[in-house]
Parts: C-alpha cells; sequence; structure tokens
C-alpha cells in the first residue's frame, strides 16, 4: 500500500495574535528548536509516507523557509518527495483556497499523478506523535471507505472547540457534531483522515463545484449514512497549538514538566526532525542557576532560568532573570532584565535592567522588539 | 575558489589516545559536545569556498566513512566536486597501504587529475582551528610559490616536538628540521601544505621511485626541495590545537568552558558543521547546579555539572556530580555517581553508586606513554556496575563490562 500525505498548513488563526503576524500556525516555534509543522512531517516520514504536499495560503514565508527542499525529512527525493501546494492564478480565474475541501480540489493534480492509492491528510499545526501504520491495518481490517482519528479528551480540553463524534459499537461513525455547545461526548476528531484516494476525488468532484468548500462538514458529514467512516482511536498526547496563545503557552510548559512526555513526543515513536541551524551546544557560564528548564543549542546562559524554554541561540546575560517563559531563536535577555509570565518571539532584546512581566495570561513580545 | 582540491589525510591513528581511537580514527573522535574532530577541516574547506574534498582514511575507517556520508552537513553533496572518501586500494599487481602522509597522496593522482586542479591544499584530519585556506592559497599565489607551508611560533622547549622551519625575511623556507634535538628557530609546520598540482605530482612520482625515502611531506619532500624551489611559510596566528594526547585532548575540551574561550564556536561567519543527531533540547531539572558547562541538545540532566563537556543524548542522574570531565555521546550516568577529571567515551553506561576519578595521581601501570596525567579514560560501549570505584589515571577498554563493586585504584587499568 502506498499513501500519500497532505498537510493543511494555510489557516489563518486569529487567536494566536501577534504570534501568527508573521507566520502561518504550522510554522509556530515550538519546543526550543521545532516548528508545529515538523509534528506530522515526521510521523509521516517515519511512518514510510515520502510524498507529502504542504498546502499554504496564509503567511507562508517562514514556513516555506523553514521546510525547503525537505532534506531534513528526507524528502528531497526523485520519486515523490515534498510539493508545496499554494493558492494560483488559473485561465479562469484566481481563487484563494476557499475551505480545506477546495484546497485539495484545486490540487487534483498531484492525486491523479501519483501510483499512491490511498491519502492520509491532517493539519500541520497539531502537536502530537504517531505512527500511521496502526491506522491503516485498523482501516482494512473495518473495510471501511474513511478513517477518521479520534481521541477521547479530558477535562483541560474546552470540547465546544472541537468535533465530537459518537460512534456505533463497531466504531463506526454514526454523528459529528462540529464545534457544539453541549457536544455529545468527549470523543473528538483530531482533524486526520485517511481515505482511498479516488473515493476522494469522486467526492470532491461532487461537492466542491456546487459551492461546497469544507472536508468536514460538506464532504464528510454528509455521506456518513453512504459511507463507512470510521473511528480509529489515538490515545497519545495530542494539542493543536492554533487554538490560541494559551494552549500554545500550556502545550510548551507541560513538557517540561514530565519526562514520559519528553519520552513521547521526542524520542519514542521515531525522532522529530526538523531544520538544522548547526549552533554549537548550549554553554553555561560560572553564574548560571538553570532549572526546570530546556535548553537549545546555541544558547549562552550566564543568568537565571527557571520554567522556561531558550530556542536555539537566546542568550541570557549575568543577573537576567527569566521565569516561566519562552524564549524563540537569538533573543537576548541584557544583565539585570526580568522577564516572568512571557513569550517573547525571534530576535528580541530586552535591555538591562528592563522588565518584561505577564500575569495570568503570558505576555506576548513581538518579533524584532527592542524593550 | 574553483580551481582548489583538498586533501584531508585522516588515515591516522593517533596511538596516544590509547583507547579513544582503538575502535576509532582520530578524526572520528568526538570533540567539544557534538562534534568529531575532522568537523573542523571539513568545515574550514566550505567555508574557504573549497568544495573539491578528498578524505583519505585507513584506520579502522567504518565510523568515519559514516560520519561523512555524502557530505551533506557541509553541503558538499553536489553534482561537481563534493567529498570522496579515499581508501587504500589493490591493483592488479599490488595492494598496499599508504606508506605516508607524501604517499598517500601519489596513490590518489588519478583522482586529483580527474579535478584538474591549479593547486591543492593538503590538511590533516586530527587538528582544532578556524583558517581560511582561500587566504593561505592567495598567499601561495602572491608569492609565486610551489609549496607553502602553514606555521605557527611554539615556545622553544616545545620546537623539538614539530617540523621547524627557518625562514629568511621575505618567509622563504630556507631550511626546514623535522621534530630537530637542537632547534634553530621556534617557527613549527603546522602539517597543512599548498602546493602547485603539476609541480608536485611530478615531484611525488619522483618520490615513490626512491626507496631509501619514507614518502612523508615533512621528512622527505619538502627538505628534498627546499634548496632548488621557492618554498614559503604562511604565519597563522589563531588557534590552533593537535588533540594528540589525552591530557591535551581533555584540556582542549575544557577550554571550551571558559567564560570567553580562546577557541570561538559561535561565529556565525565562521559555522562548524556536523552530522549530528536530531535530538530535542536539553532539559535541567531542579534546583541543581549546572555551570561553566556545554551541554548538548538531548541531556537529561538531573545532577551536579561543573566545568565539564556534556555530549548529545547524555542522561545525569539524581544526585550525581560531574566534574572536570568530557562525557561523549550517549552515555547514561545512574544516580549518585561521581565523577571526575575524566573521559567517558561513547555509549557507556555508569550505574548509580560509581565513584570515577577519585584519589590521588599514581603512576599508569598499564601503558606509561599514553596515560601520563591524572586523567582517567572509559572507552566506548562499555558498562560500569553499581558502586564500582575507579581511581585516577585509570583507562577501562571498550566494550568491558566492570562488575558491581569493583575497585580499580589509581594508575590501575581494567582491559
Amino acid at each position: 500500500m502506498k499513501a500519500l500525505g497532505l498537510i493543511l498548513a494555510g489557516g489563518k488563526s486569529d487567536a494566536l495574535g501577534k504570534l501568527v503576524y508573521k507566520r502561518a500556525s504550522a510554522a509556530l516555534p515550538v519546543f526550543g528548536k521545532y516548528r508545529a509543522i515538523d509534528f506530522i512531517l515526521s510521523n509521516m516520514v517515519n511512518s514510510g509516507i515520502y510524498k507529502v504536499g504542504v498546502l499554504t495560503q496564509y503567511n507562508p514565508r517562514s514556513l516555506m523557509d523553514h521546510l525547503g527542499s525537505g532534506k531534513e525529512w528526507d524528502l528531497d527525493r526523485k520519486n515523490g518527495g515534498l510539493y508545496i501546494l499554494q493558492p494560483y492564478l488559473g485561465m479562469t480565474g484566481e481563487y484563494w483556497y476557499r475551505g480545506t475541501a477546495d484546497a485539495i480540489f484545486q490540487n487534483t493534480t498531484i492525486l491523479r499523478r501519483g501510483d499512491e492509492d490511498y491519502v492520509l491528510i491532517g493539519s500541520g499545526d497539531h502537536i502530537y506523535k504517531m505512527l500511521y501504520n496502526d491506522l491503516f491495518s485498523f482501516h482494512f481490517a473495518k473495510g471501511a471507505d474513511v478513517t477518521l482519528v479520534v481521541k477521547e479528551l479530558d477535562e483541560t480540553y474546552d470540547m465546544t472547540q472541537y468535533g465530537a463524534v459518537v460512534t456505533n459499537e463497531d466504531g463506526r461513525i454514526v454523528e459529528i457534531h462540529e464545534k457544539v455547545d453541549n457536544p455529545p461526548t468527549r470523543k473528538a476528531f483530531l482533524g486526520i483522515y485517511f481515505i482511498n484516494k479516488f473515493l476522494l476525488l469522486d467526492l470532491l468532484y461532487d461537492t466542491v463545484p456546487s459551492g461546497k468548500y469544507d472536508l468536514l462538514l460538506d464532504v464528510i458529514i454528509p455521506n456518513l449514512s453512504k459511507l463507512r467512516v470510521y473511528a480509529y482511536e489515538f490515545n497519545g498526547y495530542w494539542r493543536n497549538v492554533k487554538k490560541g496563545i494559551d494552549e500554545y503557552y500550556k502545550t510548551n510548559m507541560e513538557v517540561l514538566n514530565s519526562k514520559q512526555l519528553r519520552e513521547e513526543l521526542f524520542i519514542k515513536y521515531g525522532r522529530v526532525y526538523t531544520k538544522l541551524k548547526d549552533y554549537p551546544p548550549a554553554k553555561f557560564t560560572g553564574t548560571a542557576k538553570v532549572s526546570n528548564s530546556m535548553i537549545s543549542d546555541g544558547c549562552i546562559v550566564s543568568g537565571v532560568v527557571k520554567n522556561s524554554i531558550l530556542f536555539r541561540g537566546v542568550v541570557v546575560k549575568a543577573g537576567a532573570r527569566v521565569e516561566n517563559s519562552i524564549i524563540m531563536q537569538d533573543s537576548v535577555i541584557e544583565e539585570g532584565a526580568l522577564v516572568k509570565n512571557a513569550i517573547v518571539d525571534k530576535n528580541c532584546m530586552i535591555r538591562a535592567e528592563q522588565m518584561l512581566v505577564g500575569d495570568f495570561e503570558p505576555v506576548v513580545l513581538e518579533k524584532w522588539m527592542v524593550i | 575558489m574553483q580551481n582548489i582540491l583538498g586533501l584531508i589525510l585522516a588515515g591516522g591513528q593517533g596511538t596516544r589516545l590509547g583507547v579513544l581511537t582503538e575502535k576509532i580514527p582520530k578524526p572520528a573522535v568526538q570533540f567539544g559536545g557534538k562534534y568529531r574532530i575532522i568537523d573542523f577541516t571539513l568545515s574550514n574547506c566550505v567555508n574557504s569556498g573549497i568544495y573539491s574534498i578528498g578524505v583519505l582514511t585507513q584506520y579502522r575507517p567504518h565510523l568515519l566513512n559514516r560520519h561523512i556520508g555524502i557530505g551533506k552537513p557541509w553541503d558538499l553533496d553536489r553534482k561537481g566536486g563534493g567529498v570522496t572518501i579515499l581508501q587504500p586500494y589493490s591493483t592488479l599487481t599490488e595492494s598496499i597501504w599508504f606508506k605516508g602522509t607524501a604517499d598517500a597522496v601519489y596513490q590518489n593522482i588519478e583522482f586529483v587529475d580527474e579535478h584538474q586542479p591549479e593547486y591543492i591544499v593538503v590538511l590533516s584530519g586530527d587538528h582544532i582551528y578556524s583558517m581560511d585556506y582561500s587566504e593561505f592559497v592567495y598567499y601561495h599565489i602572491s608569492k609565486g610559490a610551489v609549496a607553502t607551508i602553514a606555521c605557527m611560533e611554539v615556545p622553544l622547549n616545545e620546537a623539538h616536538r614539530f617540523g621547524i622551519m627557518v625562514t629568511d625575511i621575505d618567509n622563504k623556507v630556507v631550511e626546514f628540521q623535522e621534530k630537530p634535538k637542537e632547534p634553530k628557530s621556534n617557527l613549527a609546520s603546522l602539517g597543512i601544505y599548498v602546493f602547485t598540482w603539476d609541480f608536485i605530482k611530478k615531484v611525488l612520482i619522483e618520490d615513490a621511485k626512491d626507496e631509501s625515502s619514507e614518502h612523508d611531506f615533512g621528512k622527505n619532500v619538502i627538505p628534498k626541495i627546499l634548496s632548488t624551489e621557492k618554498v614559503y611559510a604562511f604565519p597563522f596566528e589563531g588557534y590552533w590545537r593537535d588533540v594528540g594526547t589525552i591530557l591535551s585532548y581533555w584540556e582542549t575540551n575544557l577550554e571550551l568552558t571558559r567564560p570567553i574561550p580562546p577557541f570561538n564556536l559561535y561565529d556565525p561567519n565562521w559555522r562548524v558543521y556536523t552530522r549530528s543527531e536530531e535530538m530535542q533540547p536539553a532539559y535541567i531539572s531542579d534546583e541543581r547546579t549546572v555551570r561553566n558547562s556545554i551541554i548538548s541538545e538531548g541531556c537529561e540532566i538531573y545532577g551536579t555539572v561543573d566545568a565539564s563537556v556534556i555530549s548529545q543524548g547524555v542522561t545525569i542522574g539524581e544526585g550525581s556530580i560531574i566534574k572536570n570531565s568530557v562525557i561523549m555521546t550517549r552515555v547514561v550516568v545512574g544516580k549518585n555517581v561521581v565523577i571526575e577529571d575524566s573521559i567517558i567515551s561513547e555509549n557507556t553506561v555508569i550505574k548509580d553508586g560509581c565513584k570515577i576519578g577519585v584519589g590521588n595521581f599514581a603512576e599508569s601501570t598499564y601503558d606509561r606513554k599514553v596515560y601520563d596525567s591524572h586523567i582517567t579514560v572509559v572507552g566506548m560501549d562499555s558498562i560500569i556496575e553499581e558502586d564500582c570505584e575507579i581511581g585516577k589515571n585509570v583507562v577501562v577498554g571498550n566494550d568491558r563490562i566492570v562488575s558491581k563493586g569493583t575497585k580499580v585504584s589509581s594508575g590501575g587499568y581494567y582491559m
């Protein structure tokens, strides 16, 4: 069996505010050296999917820069490899992607050309580690037409923000309630579809030309009675960082508090690959005091760092204090400065003796800012 | 620099590094947390714009071959040029090892000719330094030389360990002494050469016929051409180390942990590239002190680290103390372990309650020539079981299992 991977990475997220002024949410930096899209890309490659299309639209520059030729994921290949699928001008007019189904429909060439029989569709801004091979076996064992990945979400997730899935005893999906106020179950759809390619083409030709552009709402849900749509349950860690600054912050901090989670995300189900920067290892000087933190290559730490994540190339000078914060690439915290409950974007500088302190909500400092 | 070919000599064993180079050649030994020694020379090449490189290997090359691969980390996976690994080979009539540095180049004349370079830069794969070879080559061209030797001033009392050059006021070499008892100057050769290819090719062919020659650039080739040809010295003033002994290897690593290290790994315009494993950022746990140290990605640190170099993927358990040590990739250190003044090689496991590098210095009972300092060395892929006590200047071999509670006093060995 051969599968084609499609990653939806074009969406705009208003909830992320300043963090996505200049980047797509799939390009959000996470966990010190990665970007959100690294997780699904690595999952696909680790599962043997070597032809991957990335659908982009909103602010794609940093995402494109990150993906490059795909060589970090071994996707610089003769056959298959990485395809960037951007909206384009055609003879018949110009259209942005008007929805997930439309985005795929405008790129049916990649579906028609390859020798793959199946398509795995996922989102670029979800953080999880999964080898899809069990999903594939499940799909075939059930004789499903479409398999959607679902997860029983605990109380820490706001179910009104997700699609609630109702299944019968066999695991076949009978109803999906997308973002409703009183969801009937806590079983949420994770935005991962596995479907036969030719079936997908048929379904798209059937819906998109008549102005129905959403893959879940317009293509899958109306066909629940006709198609055998099954729910594959995923039990691992899963977060959608697109949901908001809070969710983004919480996701990053969670990884500090659990060794088990670090093992699940970074080691157990294959490595996470990302664009290499060739920074030297991190350096701790004599005045450094670091606790419960993640420190990336290229950092030089002389100050106090507590419950924080330092991305690559961050400098924390002597006497500076960083607490409960996320400091992105190449930012500098000068002598005596205090950064607390904050998200500092790339290339910022907090000058000596200055303060950047958030309260319940973390304060966000935009790229290239100097305080 | 289109017309230049770099040749990196990476076949040496580095006998004075003891167990560190028992399974791998010296250029493949880890350095500075994430690098291997050859990375510095390879990165110098690409940073200098030299994209055609041959790496000559001989001693246990497997790890080195895997590390270099097709040269992707150095952007050497190219259509034209790139990196080629040159191993000793057999021909119809004979099969021979590289007999010396000059012979190694001689046996690869065909490889060099294919690239049709005007100049070749002959480099050593086991030095730590940054040098812009393009400056070196332009100097060679501007002097109209046929051979140029990079050199550095060394303390006169150490001069007897090097090839020493005597130069005139224009830096033209007038005399070359290989490891002299009575050095006439303190200008030491770094074993780095630029040659005009057409010229040196003829010399090498001649030298190969000479049965009395040891086929070494420093010993035979340079002294022979010196009197008749224009051989120049290129004075180099930067940081340069040949980490040839266990003590110098340990010292050079630990120099990186100083507040302002003499060798700058952080220069954004002169990056050192390496094939590193993809690992998550290092995690430092609660209330432990990590200071004056280098910590690489993939580490999980629950103990105390002071003045040490910790490589990728190392785990250090609760209550453990690491001091003045070099810990290589994927080493697992258990709980309540003390490691002092030691080098722990790749993939070694040190279980709970061990003490390594403690006590006072004693002369080595194993090999005094190699193990001549207070540093304890543990080889790669070894396991040290619980509660072992290992003194100073001890050597533990590769692939050993040291059983529970073993005591090895200072100067001892476990091979």
